[in-house]
C-alpha cells in the first residue's frame, strides 16, 4: 500500500496545471463570465492535450489511464473553474464519435437538470420539454425537465438511466458512478482553490496593525477548509482507486461538503471584497451548488452509504 | 496511488484474522471500566497473547501497511483496546524508538511490547495545559540524578502505571521558556511521588494529579540532550496526535455497523433524517481511514515520524467520533440514560477527544501556521 502520487501522476498534474494556467487564466475565465458561451477553440485544445480521451486504450486514439489519473485532471479543471460539460464529453469518449478529440460537444440529463443544452451536439438523454433556467452560476446555463423542482418530490429515486442517442449505447453501465466522482474531484479541485484564495487574502490584508491571517478567528476559518479539502480528496482519490459505489458516493458528499463550505468561508476571509462580482469567491460557490445537483445530490449520497451499513 | 496489499501483506491479514477468531472467544470476561486496577490486569494480559503469538512488534517493527492490517483486522474484530498501554504502545514507545539510545531502547521497548510495564504520560500542569512549554515542575541536577519537584495534572493511568514520560525544567533561565526542557522517564515507584486520583464527569479515575517531592530520576533515563526536551517533547506528540488514534477510526465503522443493525431493529432506521446522519457518518469515517493510509504512506516515504498531517485527522476524528455518540444516543432512545450501556460510557468518554492530546482550538493553530504557514498572532 502506498497511497501517494507516483511521480507520472505528479508529472500528469504538473502539465494539466500548466496548460490551463496557459490556455485559461483568470482573464479569459472573467471574460466568459461577461459573455457566456462555449470556446469551440478551447474544447478543441482539450481534445488535442487527451482531456477527453484520458481513458480511451491506446489502441483507439486514447491516452489509456484510469479513473484515478482522470480525477487528477479534473481536479485541475474545478480548481480553475473551466466551463462547458466535461465530465458528458470525457464520459461519451469511445461511444460518441467526435467526443474524444473534442470537435463534439456532449452534454447528459443529470439530476433532471441539463447543463450546456443549447450548446451541445449530443445530448444523452430524453430531453422532451426541457425549459430554460435563468442559472445561478454565470458559466453554467442550465435547462430543467418539467416533473423536477417546484414541489416535485425533491429527493427523486434514483433514475434507470435511458441514454436517449443510440450512438451511446457503448457507453459504460458505471458511468454514473463515474460521473458522480468526475464531477466530486471538480468540488475537490474548487476547494481547494478557495482555500489557496483565502489563505492568500488573509497573508496579505491588515487591519488593527497586522495581516487578518494572525487573527485566530481567521486562522480557525482556513484551517477548518484545509481539514474539509483533505477530507473530501482523501475519500475522492481511494473512490478513484477502489471503484465502490458507496465510496464514491461518499466521495461526493464530503466533496459537495467542502467545495460549498470553503467557498463560503473564504468569502467570509474576504469580508466587503469577497461580497462583490469582481471576486471570484462568488463563481466558485455558484458552481460549487450547481454541482451539488449534479450526479448523485447529499440526500442520495447519505442514502447510499447508509444502505451500505 | 496503490491501495493494494502483497501477497505476503494478505497472508499476514489471514493469519491474524484466524488468530483472532481462535483467541478472542476465550478470552476472561472484560473488567468493570471503572476499576482500573482490573483493567491494566486485563489489558496487559491481552498484550501478552499478542506478544506470545508474534503481533506485539506490529506496533514499531513491521511494516505501516502491516500496521495498519493489524488495527484493522483487530477493530473489526472486536479485540481489546490498548488502553491502559496506551501511553507506552502508542507515544512514549514510538520516542523511544525514535529517540532513545540503543540501551534505553533495550531497557523499555521489550517490557512494553510484552505488557509487562505501563507508561503514564506526565506532561500537562495545573498552569500548562495548551500553553504546555510553560511548564514549571523543576528538575536540578545532583550527581547521576535530577532531582524532581512539582506538580502534574490530567495524568492517564497514573495510578497503574510503572514509567512516565515527564517533561521538566532543567534551566530556569533559557532565552525562551521552550528552550530548558528535558524529556525524562521517571519510575513511578520512585520515594517522593504521590498520585491522587481525579474523578471524571464519566465517574472514573481514569485520571489523576501527580505530585513530586524531590524525586530522583537517574540521569541516564534522559531521552534526547538535557535542555533539548522541547523538540523530543514535538516527537511524542506528532505520535500521539498523528498515530495514536487511528485503529479507533476502524473501532468507529464497527460501532456504525452495530448502531444501523440497532436502529433497523428498533425501527429507528425508517426516519430519513436519521438515517442519512449515520451515512454521512459513515462516508466520514471512511474518508479518515483513507487520510490515515495517505498518512502513514507519506510517513513512511519521509522518515517514521508522523507530521502535522496528523492535526488535520485529529481534528476531524474528534469531532466526527462526538457526533457518532450523539447519533448512537439518537438511535437508542431512553437507552442512552443508562450508564450500564457502553454506549453511554463511551458517549461521556468522547467527550474529552476534543480536549486532550491538544484541544481543537490548538490543533487549529497548528494546521493554519504549520500547514498553511498563517503567522503566529493574537
Ligand atoms: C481525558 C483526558 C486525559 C488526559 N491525559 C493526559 C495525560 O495522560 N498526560 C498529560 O500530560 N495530559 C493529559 N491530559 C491533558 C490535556 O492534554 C489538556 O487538558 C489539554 O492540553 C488542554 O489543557 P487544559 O486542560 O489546561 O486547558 P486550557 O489550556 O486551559 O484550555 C482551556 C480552553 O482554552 C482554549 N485555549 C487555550 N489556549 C488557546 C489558544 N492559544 N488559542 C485558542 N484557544 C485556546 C482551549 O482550547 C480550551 O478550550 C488529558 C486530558 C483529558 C481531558
Amino acid at each position: 500500500m502506498d497511497f501517494r502520487l507516483t511521480e507520472d501522476q505528479r508529472a500528469l498534474r504538473r502539465g494539466v496545471r500548466e496548460l490551463l494556467a496557459g490556455r485559461f487564466d483568470r482573464e479569459v475565465l472573467r471574460g466568459f463570465v461577461d459573455a457566456p458561451s462555449l470556446d469551440r477553440g478551447l474544447w478543441r485544445e482539450l481534445g488535442d492535450a487527451g482531456f477527453f480521451s484520458l481513458r480511451l486504450p491506446e489502441a483507439e486514439g486514447g491516452v489509456g489511464l484510469g479513473l484515478p489519473e482522470a480525477v487528477l485532471v479534473f481536479e485541475e479543471a474545478g480548481r480553475v473553474l473551466l466551463p462547458g460539460p466535461l465530465v458528458s464529453t470525457h464520459l461519451a469518449a469511445g461511444a460518441v464519435p467526435g467526443a474524444a478529440d473534442g470537435s463534439v460537444v456532449v452534454t447528459s440529463v443529470d439530476e433532471g437538470l441539463v447543463p450546456w443544452l443549447d450548446e451541445a451536439d449530443v445530448v444523452l438523454g430524453d430531453v422532451t420539454g426541457a425549459v430554460p433556467v435563468r442559472s445561478v452560476d454565470p458559466l453554467t446555463p442550465l435547462h430543467r425537465l418539467p416533473g423536477t423542482g417546484d414541489g416535485a418530490h425533491p429527493y427523486p429515486p434514483p433514475r434507470t438511466s435511458s441514454w436517449g442517442d443510440p450512438r451511446a449505447e457503448r457507453l459504460p453501465t458505471t458511468g454514473l458512478a463515474e460521473a458522480t466522482l468526475l464531477t466530486a474531484a471538480e468540488q475537490v479541485g474548487s476547494a481547494q482553490a478557495t482555500t489557496d484564495m483565502a489563505v492568500s487574502y488573509a497573508h496579505a490584508r491588515s487591519q488593527f496593525g497586522q495581516v487578518i491571517g494572525g487573527f485566530q478567528a481567521v486562522k480557525h476559518l482556513c484551517a477548518g477548509m484545509l481539514v474539509r479539502v483533505e477530507l473530501a480528496r482523501a475519500a475522492v482519490w481511494a473512490a478513484a482507486v477502489t471503484g465502490d459505489p458507496v465510496e464514491v458516493a461518499g466521495a461526493k458528499l464530503l466533496a459537495d461538503d467542502a467545495a460549498v463550505g470553503n467557498a463560503r468561508d473564504c468569502l467570509q476571509v474576504h469580508g466587503g471584497m469577497g461580497f462583490t462580482w469582481e471576486a471570484d469567491v462568488h463563481l466558485h460557490l455558484k458552481r460549487a451548488w450547481v454541482r451539488a445537483e449534479l450526479g448523485m445530490t447529499a440526500a442520495r449520497a447519505e442514502e447510499t452509504v447508509a444502505a451500505g451499513l | 496511488m496503490d491501495l493494494s496489499c502483497t501477497d505476503e501483506e494478505e497472508e499476514f491479514r489471514a493469519r491474524l484474522r484466524e488468530w483472532l477468531a481462535a483467541t478472542l472467544p476465550g478470552l476472561p470476561e472484560r473488567p468493570d471500566p471503572l476499576d482500573w486496577p482490573a483493567r491494566r490486569a486485563y489489558d496487559c494480559g491481552w498484550q501478552r497473547r499478542l506478544y506470545d503469538a508474534g503481533y506485539a512488534d506490529t506496533h514499531w517493527d513491521a511494516s505501516p501497511t502491516q500496521r495498519l492490517i493489524f488495527l484493522e483486522e483487530t477493530e473489526l474484530a472486536g479485540a481489546p483496546y490498548v488502553g491502559a498501554n496506551f501511553v507506552g504502545l502508542l507515544h512514549a514507545g514510538p520516542t523511544i524508538a525514535a529517540e532513545g539510545t540503543a540501551a534505553q531502547r533495550e531497557r523499555w521497548l521489550p517490557p512494553i511490547l510484552r505488557g509487562d510495564e505501563v507508561w503514564c504520560q506526565g506532561f500537562s500542569e495545573p498552569d500548562a495545559g495548551s500553553d504546555l512549554a510553560s511548564l514549571r515542575t523543576k528538575a536540578v541536577r545532583d550527581g547521576d540524578a535530577y532531582v524532581v519537584t512539582g506538580q502534574k495534572i490530567w495524568t492517564s493511568h497514573a495510578e497503574v502505571a510503572d514509567w512516565c514520560e515527564l517533561l521538566v525544567r532543567t534551566d530556569p533561565d533559557a532565552p525562551s521558556k521552550h528552550k530548558g526542557i528535558t524529556w525524562l522517564a521517571m519510575p513511578m515507584d520512585a520515594p517522593g511521588i504521590t498520585v491522587r486520583p481525579l474523578r471524571t464527569l464519566a465517574g472514573s479515575t481514569e485520571f489523576a494529579e501527580v505530585f513530586l517531592d524531590e524525586v530522583r530520576v537517574p540521569v541516564e533515563n534522559r531521552v534526547g540532550e538535557e535542555n533539548d526536551g522541547w523538540r523530543v517533547t514535538m516527537v511524542t506528540l506528532s505520535f500521539e496526535r498523528g498515530t495514536a488514534f487511528v485503529g479507533e477510526v476502524v473501532a468507529c465503522r464497527r460501532l456504525l455497523g452495530e448502531l444501523a443493525r440497532t436502529a433497523r431493529k428498533n425501527g429507528t432506521w425508517d426516519d430519513p433524517v436519521l438515517r442519512r446522519r449515520l451515512g454521512r457518518l459513515s462516508a466520514e469515517f471512511q474518508a479518515l481511514w483513507r487520510i490515515v493510509q495517505a498518512n502513514v504512506s507519506e510517513a513512511q516515504a519521509t522518515g517514521g515520524v508522523p507530521g502535522a498531517g496528523g492535526s488535520v485527522f485529529k481534528l476531524h476524528y474528534s469531532h466526527a467520533r462526538q457526533e457518532l455518540y450523539d447519533a448512537a444516543a439518537a438511535v437508542l432512545g431512553p437507552d442512552a440514560l443508562d450508564l450500564g450501556r457502553d454506549w453511554t460510557l463511551d458517549r461521556l468518554s468522547s467527550l474529552s477527544y476534543t480536549i486532550a492530546a491538544g484541544t481543537s482550538q490548538i490543533q487549529r493553530n497548528i494546521v493554519a501556521e504549520r500547514i498553511l504557514g498563517l503567522p503566529k498572532g493574537r
